[in-house]
């Protein structure tokens, strides 16, 4: 069908981007193919050692699943997109297709290695996140395919990560986020580390120097510091309304800092609360 | 393209009524409620998916109605400010608001009341933070939010005063 309607077509997830993008005639697609009413398309499941997650699946509903409680950098994301009314429509699949530079769900998903499965005329291929998003808006998805399911690699006992976003306000997009993902051989040694930062570049920013800081390391204050430090290095923000280039660049570091701290708690078997951070929380 | 004139039929239960509509695919959900059922409870604030004075109920949970096709909503079971009352007794959120006096000029109020309902549906006796968590996608311009933190308490069991 979205063969049939031409490259001008879209489809239409959740909406809680599109709709508002439609009204203010940033997007004028030539038809919208609705996948609401498409079954087995929102499930949330154990597979082979991965987690899988219909394309359709709500963020409220990802935040309620034993899923996220298993994974929390999960919960950290879903539970703080937006606003319960957003995160009731909103899907983890549009999120991901839609490729916002500010989305939340691409830095996750990318710090803990997960691919996307898409389907087409052609059949399903899959392929990771890093390299389905290509450019701010932009995906390798054909335009007859859709995005089926997102699968996340299942976690070791001693790995862990955690996902914080700065906002201003509850609805708004975050102003940066940084997730991290780390993977431990005691308390204090780091096998592999993964920072990613969004918001502040046009893809999500994989922070290669700041897992080199930490990998195969003992974790100091040092070498938190360090990864900090990279990750405010590769950071590259826009000054906006959301603030100026100094002033996110410090908002990376401070956010990298903190979400590493939990994600390493985390390993040790702490149980740590973060999320998107706002005004009025 | 006449895709888009075409008139599609859904099927809504709105506050327990089943309903039949025949509407333009790209009818908006609160433009139907006001529009074509004439359900002006819900109000439209922003129509950007910001301030939540649209909110309302489908399958239970709380949803910006101008941003939901109403479309995506066919099959769904859709409750508005108007549905809240039973028999002509006021809803315990409804009456809360009034106890805690949880508005000043009412518009934002009636999503505060749907966003209010789908949070004590899911969680009893939610703690203050769930409440600020609960009700962050409702914006009033006019109360500071203290009245209706209050509100949302009482409506809970707690002590609103």
């Amino acid at each position: 069908m979205l063969g049939e309607l031409g490259e001008e077509a879209k489809v239409l997830a959740g909406g809680q981007s599109l709709i508002p993008l439609m009204k203010l005639r940033l997007a004028r697609p030539s038809a919208l193919v609705d996948l609401n009413h498409i079954p087995r398309t929102a499930y949330i499941e154990p597979h082979n050692g991965q987690i899988r997650i219909g394309a359709m699946t709500r963020h409220a509903d990802i935040e309620d699943s034993p899923a996220a409680a298993r994974i929390p950098i999960l919960h950290d994301c879903a539970a703080g997109i937006a606003d319960a009314q957003v995160r009731n429509m909103g899907t983890i699949g549009g999120s991901v297709a839609e490729a916002d530079p500010h989305g939340d769900w691409a830095p996750v998903l990318m710090a803990l290695g997960a691919e996307v499965e898409c389907i087409g005329p052609g059949g399903a291929r899959t392929v990771p996140v890093s390299q389905f998003i290509k450019d701010a808006f932009t995906t390798t998805l054909g335009p007859a395919e859709l995005v089926r399911e997102i699968r996340v690699p299942s976690a070791g006992a001693r790995s862990a990560g955690a996902y914080i976003a700065f906002k201003r306000c509850a609805p708004v997009y975050p102003t940066d986020s940084a997730a991290v993902e780390v993977r431990m051989l005691d308390d204090d040694f780091c096998e592999d580390a993964a920072v990613v930062l969004g918001s502040v570049g046009l893809t999500p920013v994989v922070v290669a120097e700041a897992a080199s800081a930490l990998r195969g390391q003992a974790i100091t204050p040092h070498a938190i510091r360090r990864a900090a430090e990279a990750a405010m290095s590769a950071a590259e923000p826009q000054a906006d309304l959301r603030g100026s280039v100094e002033y996110k660049r410090l908002l990376v570091g401070v956010l990298t800092e903190r979400a590493l701290l939990a994600a390493l708690a985390r390993a040790r078997g702490e149980h740590v609360e973060v999320t998107h951070e706002y005004v009025g929380r | 393209m006449s895709a888009a004139n075409k008139r599609v039929r859904i099927r809504l239960t709105i506050n327990g009524a089943s309903r039949e509509l025949e509407i333009e695919p790209r009818r908006l959900l609160v433009e139907l409620l006001r529009e074509d059922l004439d359900l002006t409870g819900t109000h439209i604030g922003c129509d950007t998916t910001y301030c939540g004075a649209c909110t309302v109920l489908l399958n239970g949970r709380n949803v910006k109605s101008c941003t939901v096709f109403a479309v995506q909503a066919d099959g769904g079971e859709i409750t508005t400010v108007e549905g809240l009352e039973k028999d002509g007794k006021l809803d315990a959120v409804q009456e809360a608001f009034a106890e805690c006096h949880g508005l000043q000029c009412g518009y934002c109020t009636p999503g505060f009341l749907m966003s209010t309902r789908a949070l004590l549906s899911r969680v009893a006796h939610p703690t203050d933070a769930q409440i600020r968590k609960g009700i962050a996608g409702n914006t009033c311009r006019c109360t500071g939010y203290q009245n209706i933190f209050k509100a949302v308490r009482a409506a809970a069991g707690g002590a609103g005063k």
